[in-house]
């Protein structure tokens, strides 16, 4: 059960934002090695958005909380913004009652939203190989 | 009803055990959605600060019922640690004497339908809370 011990949450780049999700849960130390990956790769890929997607995110506690407030601000101190898209209706509810604000993370009701606000738009275009196989 | 069962909080690993054990036993009495967040999250808080401040300890898991009937879910989280000095102080949101944001306790607090704690230096803590559920 504990078999998803290893840091390795994957980091995705499209163009200047970096994509990626957290698990339905996060302990101390995947927080930790997550925190570190990320801002390695903002420093090297020259981001300037990241979307976390934390749909699949059951709790957040206040370690958590902080995790995503801290590393907000690294990022935005490297130049990069963070969205945190997609929190589920019980996790917002219960981080009100806790009395937890997560002060200075911009959020989005989804990836899509989220990815929309950092500048990165859809092709309005189908592709080349989707158009040939719809086509009349 | 599950008997009561008690799980050790020695460990980072221990704390995800206890989530997972309290989010079954939430399912358990019956729990909605919400419900069963709060609760976790609560659990979550409790056990971090009996894991950080108490130097480890034990949270014990029980099914109480009221006369009426109504299902509940009570954690006791227990620690041996220096007790908690001031606990008006501790239960302001804010207060932290460490790496959190000094939302547990109070915030634990607002997420369940009942809280206790007893505390003292060198008494160790230990909080009582419980959440029913609706009918």
């Amino acid at each position: 059960m504990n078999g998803h011990r290893s840091p390795g949450v994957p980091i995705l780049r499209l163009g200047d934002v970096l994509v990626t999700g957290l698990l339905n849960e996060l302990d101390d130390r995947t927080a930790i090695a997550f925190t570190e990956e990320l801002t390695e790769r903002i420093s090297a890929e020259g981001a300037r958005g990241v979307l976390i997607d934390i749909s699949r995110l059951e709790v957040i506690d206040s370690f958590v909380a902080r995790t995503l407030m801290e590393l907000t601000t690294v990022a935005r101190l490297l130049g990069a913004r963070v969205i945190v898209a997609g929190m589920r209706p019980p996790v917002a509810i219960t981080l009100v009652e806790l009395g937890i604000e997560l002060v200075g993370v911009e959020t989005a009701l989804n990836p899509e939203q989220g990815l929309a606000a950092l500048g990165w738009r859809q092709a309005e275009q189908p592709l080349e190989g989707a158009r040939r196989g719809t086509a009349r | 009803m599950p008997a009561p069962a008690t799980y050790p909080v020695r460990t980072e690993e221990d704390l995800l055990t206890v989530r997972h054990a309290v989010r079954a036993a939430t399912i358990e009495v019956g729990f909605g959605l919400v419900d069963q967040t709060r609760v976790v999250t609560a659990a979550s808080e409790l056990a971090r600060n009996a894991y950080v401040h108490g130097g480890g300890g034990t949270v014990t898991l029980d099914y109480p019922r009221e006369p009426s009937g109504r299902r509940g879910l009570r954690l006791t989280v227990k620690d041996e640690g220096p007790g908690i000095a001031d606990l008006e102080a501790a239960l302001t949101d804010g207060f932290t004497t460490g790496s959190g944001l000094g939302h547990g306790l109070g915030g634990a607090r607002r997420l369940m339908d009942e809280f206790t704690v007893r505390t003292g230096p060198g008494e160790g803590t230990v909080v009582v809370v419980t959440r029913w559920a609706v009918r």
